[in-house]
C-alpha cells in the first residue's frame, strides 16, 4: 500500500511542477544555517590563545611600533597623556589588557565613557603593547591565571559583590547607571581576567581595589561568585535581563495583561 | 398551628414516588433544597444577566488572581518562618552556604530550593500579586472612562477603590517578607519615609518597627497584615462589591433594544457561569506558565538583607513604583544646587520637603481617584440614575481628564525606572530626570487637550456618519464629468450606537430662592462650562429627517 501511494503522489506532484511550499522556506533555513554555523566556528576559531613573553625585548619593541602607530596620538610618544588622553604612566600590563582586550581601546569616539566593543587586536598585539607600557614604568601585572580558577568562596564573594560593587554593577551584576551618561556595564559576559584586572587598575569611573583592599583570594571569590550566580541565575526560567521589579511588571502589564485581555476579547467574540 | 404543616417542604401525606421523581439528581437537589432553601437563590442569581463585552470581564480577572493568590500563598504559610532570628543558612543554594540571615530568608530560600514545587508556587504567588494589581487598575480605567461610577455605583467605585489600597498594601507588605536585599532596600526607603513626617516621624519610626531600623519586629509584623488582617478585608470588600454589582446589575453599552431599564445579554446559568467558571481556569493556567517560565524576585541573587550594600537598579514592585517615582522626581534643591534646599531645620525640627512634598501630591492624587464620580456629579447636576456605560468620546472631559491622570502616574512610574531607562537607551542619568520632572507638570497637560481634541473628532466623524453615511471607496462619474464617491447609509443597528448619549450643556447661574447666587454655585458653574463648552450633540432625529431627504 505505501509503495502504491508514493508511486501516485509523485508524478502527480511533478506533474503540477510545483515544490512544497514549504520548500523555499527549508532552503533559506538551510542557507542560514550553513553560514551561521561556517561563522561561529571561524570566528570561534581566530582568537587563538598567544603567549607572549611579556618581558621580552622583541614583544617591548613590537609593542612600542603598535602603541606608536595606535595610542600615541592621545596618549603621547612618552606615555605622559595629553589634552585628549590621559597618562599610562604606571596603569600597567593589566589596564592595557584590559581597555584594549575588551574593545574599550582605541576610543571609537568621544563619549561620557568607552564602550565594549569588537576589539580591533588581537590577544598577541593586545600584550605585545602591555609589555610596552609596562616597560616603561612599573604597574599592576596580568593576573596569573592560578588566580582566576574559579575556586575560591563563592558565598564570601557574594558577600563582598554586594558590599562593595553592587551599588553600581547591580547586585546580579546586571550593570546600572552613572552620572552623566555614565554607566556601571553588565558584568555577565566578562571573562574572569577582565573582572580581576578592572578591580585591579579601576577602569572608568570604578575605584581601584588593590591588593591590600580586597586580597587576590577575595578577588578570586567575587569572581567565583559572579560566574556561579550567572550559571544559577535561570533556576526559576527565564531571568527577564536580571533587573528586578521593572522587568517584572512590563512583562505583566505586556504579555501577562495582554494576554488575559486577548482571552477576553475571544470569550465574549461574536458567533459562539 | 393547624397550618403550620404546609410551611414544611416535607409533606409525608406525599405519595412515595412523588417525593422520588428524578432520580438520584432529584433526591439530591432536593435534599439541599429542603435544608437550605437555595433554590430561591439560584432562581434569582441564576437568571441574572451579564451583558457580553471583553471589557467587562476584567474585573474576574482580578477576582481569579486573587483566588489565584489565596491557595498559592496558603501553601507557603506552611512553610514561611516569619522571624527576624539570626540563623546561618546552610541549605542546598551553595552561593549562599554559610551565610548569617534571618529565619524569613532562609526559609524563602527552603521554599525556593527544598520544598517540592515551591518555587513554582512562590513564582505563581508572586505573579499573581503583579497581575491582581494590573488588572484592578485595568478594570478601574475601563470604569472611568465609561462612566460607569455614575449613579447608582458611586459608593461601589469606592469600594473598589479601597481594594485598590488594600492589593497595594497587600502586595508592600508581601514583597517584604521575604527579608533579601532588595525588599529591605524597600523597607528603608518606607522606614525614610515615616522619618520625614515633621514632629511626629522618628517616634512613628520606632514605633512601627519596633526600635531602630531595621529592628527585628517588622518581618512578624508585616506578616500578620499580610496573611490576616489585609485578606480578611479584600475578601470583605469583594463581598461588598460583588453584592453592588448584583443589586445594581450590569452597566452596558449603548445598542438597539438597550435602555436604562433592561440589561441585555446571557444569564448567569448556564452560560456565563460556564464562560467565567472556563476564564478562572484560562487565567489560573496563565499564572501558572508564568511562574513556571519566567524568573520573579531571585532572592537568591539579591541575598541577604544587610543595611549597608544598596544594589544599582533597586525598585519596589511595579504598583509601589509611582510613590518611589515621585521620591526620585522630588529636587533636593528648589532652582537648582545654590537654590532653597528642600530641606532645613527650624527650632530643632527637621523639615524634609523633599518627601513631604511627594507625600502630598501622592495623597492629594489618591484622594483625587477616590472622589472623582461625587465631584463630576455635582459639576454635571445629574441625578439620574446611568446604567447605560459612555463611549469615551462622548464625554471628553472626562476622558481628557482621565488622560492626564494616567500620564501622571506613568512619567510617575518612569520616574521609578529612571536609571534603567538612563542605561537602556543610552542617556545622562540627570537628563532623564530632568525631562520626567518637566514631563510630571506638563505631560498630563498636553495628554488633556489631545484627548479632548481626538475626543471630539471622533464626535464630529460620527455625526458625519450618521447624516452622511460612511465612505464606501466606490468613486462615482457624473455625466457632467464630475467625480463624487458614493456615501452608503448606516445601518440603523450601528446608528443606535452612534447617536444614543447623553447630552449636557454647561449650567446656567440663576439665584436661589433667596435671590442671591452662591459662590458655590459660581465654581459649580464655571466648571460645568469647562466640562461642556466644546461639546457636540448627539445627532436628533429630526436632523435625521432633514438629511435623509437630500
Amino acid at each position: 500500500m505505501a509503495a502504491m501511494n508514493s508511486s501516485d503522489t509523485k508524478p502527480e506532484r511533478r506533474r503540477r511542477g510545483r515544490r512544497s511550499p514549504l520548500a523555499s522556506v527549508a532552503l533559506v533555513l538551510t542557507g542560514l544555517l550553513i553560514t551561521g554555523g561556517a561563522y561561529a566556528l571561524m570566528s570561534a576559531a581566530a582568537p587563538a590563545n598567544a603567549s607572549v613573553d611579556l618581558s621580552s625585548a622583541q614583544s617591548i619593541q613590537q609593542g612600542k611600533k603598535l602603541f606608536a602607530a595606535n595610542c600615541a596620538t592621545c596618549h603621547g610618544l612618552d606615555l605622559a597623556g595629553s589634552s585628549s588622553g590621559p597618562s599610562l604612566i604606571g596603569v600597567g600590563a593589566a589596564a592595557v589588557d584590559f581597555q584594549v582586550g575588551t574593545g574599550r581601546m582605541p576610543l571609537a569616539q568621544d563619549a561620557p565613557q568607552a564602550e565594549v566593543k569588537p576589539r580591533v587586536f588581537d590577544e598577541t598585539q593586545t600584550l605585545q603593547m602591555a609589555a610596552y607600557v609596562a616597560s616603561i614604568s612599573p604597574g599592576p601585572g596580568i593576573p596569573a591565571s592560578s588566580n582566576l580558577t574559579l575556586t575560591g568562596d563563592a558565598t564570601k564573594g557574594a558577600e563582598l559583590f554586594r558590599i562593595n560593587c553592587a551599588m553600581c554593577h547591580n547586585v546580579a551584576g546586571a550593570g546600572g547607571a552613572l552620572t552623566e551618561g555614565k554607566y556601571a556595564p553588565n558584568l555577565m559576559n566578562t571573562t574572569p581576567a577582565h573582572i580581576y584586572e578592572a578591580m585591579l587598575t579601576g577602569p572608568q569611573n570604578m575605584p581601584v581595589f588593590n591588593d591590600q583592599n580586597i586580597t587576590p583570594q577575595e578577588k578570586q571569590d567575587i569572581i567565583t561568585a559572579l560566574k556561579t550566580q550567572n550559571k544559577d541565575a535561570g533556576v526559576g526560567g527565564f531571568e527577564l535581563g536580571s533587573l528586578g521589579p521593572v522587568a517584572e511588571g512590563l512583562f505583566i502589564w505586556i504579555f501577562g495583561l495582554g494576554a488575559v485581555v486577548a482571552f477576553t476579547v475571544w470569550l465574549t467574540a461574536k458567533g459562539h | 398551628m393547624t397550618t403550620t404543616s404546609d410551611t414544611y417542604n416535607y409533606d409525608p401525606t406525599q405519595p412515595a414516588d412523588r417525593r422520588q421523581t428524578g432520580g438520584v439528581t432529584g433526591w439530591a437537589s432536593r435534599y439541599v433544597d429542603e435544608r437550605t432553601g437555595i433554590s430561591y437563590v439560584v432562581r434569582e442569581f441564576g437568571r441574572k444577566i451579564f451583558p457580553d463585552h471583553w471589557s467587562f470581564m476584567l474585573g474576574e480577572v482580578a477576582l481569579y488572581s486573587f483566588v489565584v493568590i489565596l491557595l498559592t500563598g496558603t501553601f507557603l504559610t506552611f512553610f514561611f518562618q516569619a522571624s527576624m532570628a539570626e540563623v546561618t543558612y546552610d541549605g542546598s543554594y551553595g552561593p549562599l552556604k554559610g551565610l548569617e540571615m534571618s529565619a524569613a530568608m532562609q526559609s524563602t530560600l527552603h521554599i525556593s530550593f527544598e520544598v517540592r514545587g515551591g518555587l513554582l508556587i512562590r513564582q505563581v504567588h508572586h505573579w499573581a500579586a503583579l497581575l491582581f494589581v494590573a488588572s484592578i487598575m485595568l478594570h478601574m480605567l475601563r470604569i472611568f472612562f465609561t462612566g460607569a461610577f455614575r449613579k447608582p455605583r458611586e459608593i461601589n467605585w469606592v469600594i473598589g477603590y479601597v481594594l485598590w489600597i488594600l492589593a497595594m498594601a497587600e502586595g508592600f507588605t508581601g514583597y517584604s517578607l521575604p527579608d533579601d536585599l532588595l525588599s529591605g532596600n524597600g523597607l528603608r526607603i518606607i522606614a525614610g519615609m515615616v522619618e520625614g513626617i515633621p514632629f511626629i516621624g522618628s517616634w512613628l519610626e520606632w514605633l512601627v518597627f519596633g526600635g531602630e531600623f531595621p529592628g527585628t519586629a517588622i518581618v512578624g509584623r508585616l506578616y500578620t497584615l499580610h496573611i490576616l488582617l489585609l485578606p480578611a478585608a479584600v475578601l470583605a470588600f469583594i463581598a461588598i462589591h460583588l453584592v453592588f454589582v448584583v443589586t445594581h446589575k450590569h452597566t452596558q453599552y449603548a445598542g438597539p433594544g438597550r435602555t436604562n431599564e433592561n440589561v441585555i445579554g446571557v444569564p448567569v446559568l448556564p452560560v456565563f457561569a460556564a464562560k467565567a467558571g472556563g476564564f478562572f481556569f484560562v487565567v489560573f493556567g496563565l499564572l501558572m506558565a508564568m511562574g513556571a517560565f519566567f524568573t520573579i524576585n531571585p532572592i537568591w541573587v539579591y541575598g541577604p538583607y544587610d543595611p549597608s550594600p544598596v544594589s544599582a537598579g533597586t525598585q519596589p514592585d511595579w504598583y509601589i513604583g509611582f510613590a518611589d517615582g515621585a521620591l526620585r522626581l522630588m529636587p533636593g534643591w528648589l532652582g537648582g544646587p545654590g537654590g532653597v534646599p528642600m530641606e532645613f531645620t527650624i527650632l530643632n525640627t527637621t523639615y524634609s520637603l523633599n518627601i513631604l512634598i511627594p507625600i502630598v501630591v501622592l495623597g492629594l492624587f489618591i484622594v483625587a481617584v477616590m472622589i472623582y464620580p461625587f465631584l463630576e456629579a455635582w459639576v454635571t447636576g445629574d441625578r439620574r440614575e446611568h446604567h447605560i456605560a459612555d463611549r469615551p468620546r462622548n464625554m471628553p472631559t472626562r476622558t481628557a481628564i482621565g488622560a492626564a491622570g494616567a500620564t501622571f502616574y506613568v512619567v510617575l512610574f518612569a520616574g521609578a525606572s529612571s536609571d534603567l531607562v538612563a542605561t537602556h537607551f543610552k542617556l545622562s542619568i540627570e537628563s532623564v530626570i530632568t525631562i520626567l520632572q518637566f514631563s510630571l507638570l506638563l505631560a498630563p497637560i498636553a495628554a488633556y487637550f489631545i484627548a479632548k481634541r481626538i475626543c471630539l473628532a471622533l464626535q464630529k466623524k460620527d455625526r458625519q456618519i450618521v447624516l452622511h453615511g460612511y465612505e464606501s471607496g466606490r468613486i462615482v462619474r457624473l455625466p457632467g464629468g464630475e467625480y463624487i464617491e458614493v456615501h452608503e447609509p448606516v445601518d440603523e443597528y450601528e446608528r443606535w450606537k452612534l447617536v444614543s448619549f447623553n447630552d449636557y450643556e454647561p449650567l446656567m447661574i440663576r439665584p436661589n430662592a433667596a435671590g442671591r447666587i452662591p459662590a458655590t454655585e459660581r465654581v459649580r458653574a464655571s466648571l460645568s462650562r469647562w466640562f461642556f463648552e466644546d461639546r457636540i450633540e448627539p445627532v436628533t432625529s429630526t436632523e435625521l429627517e432633514v438629511a435623509h431627504h437630500h
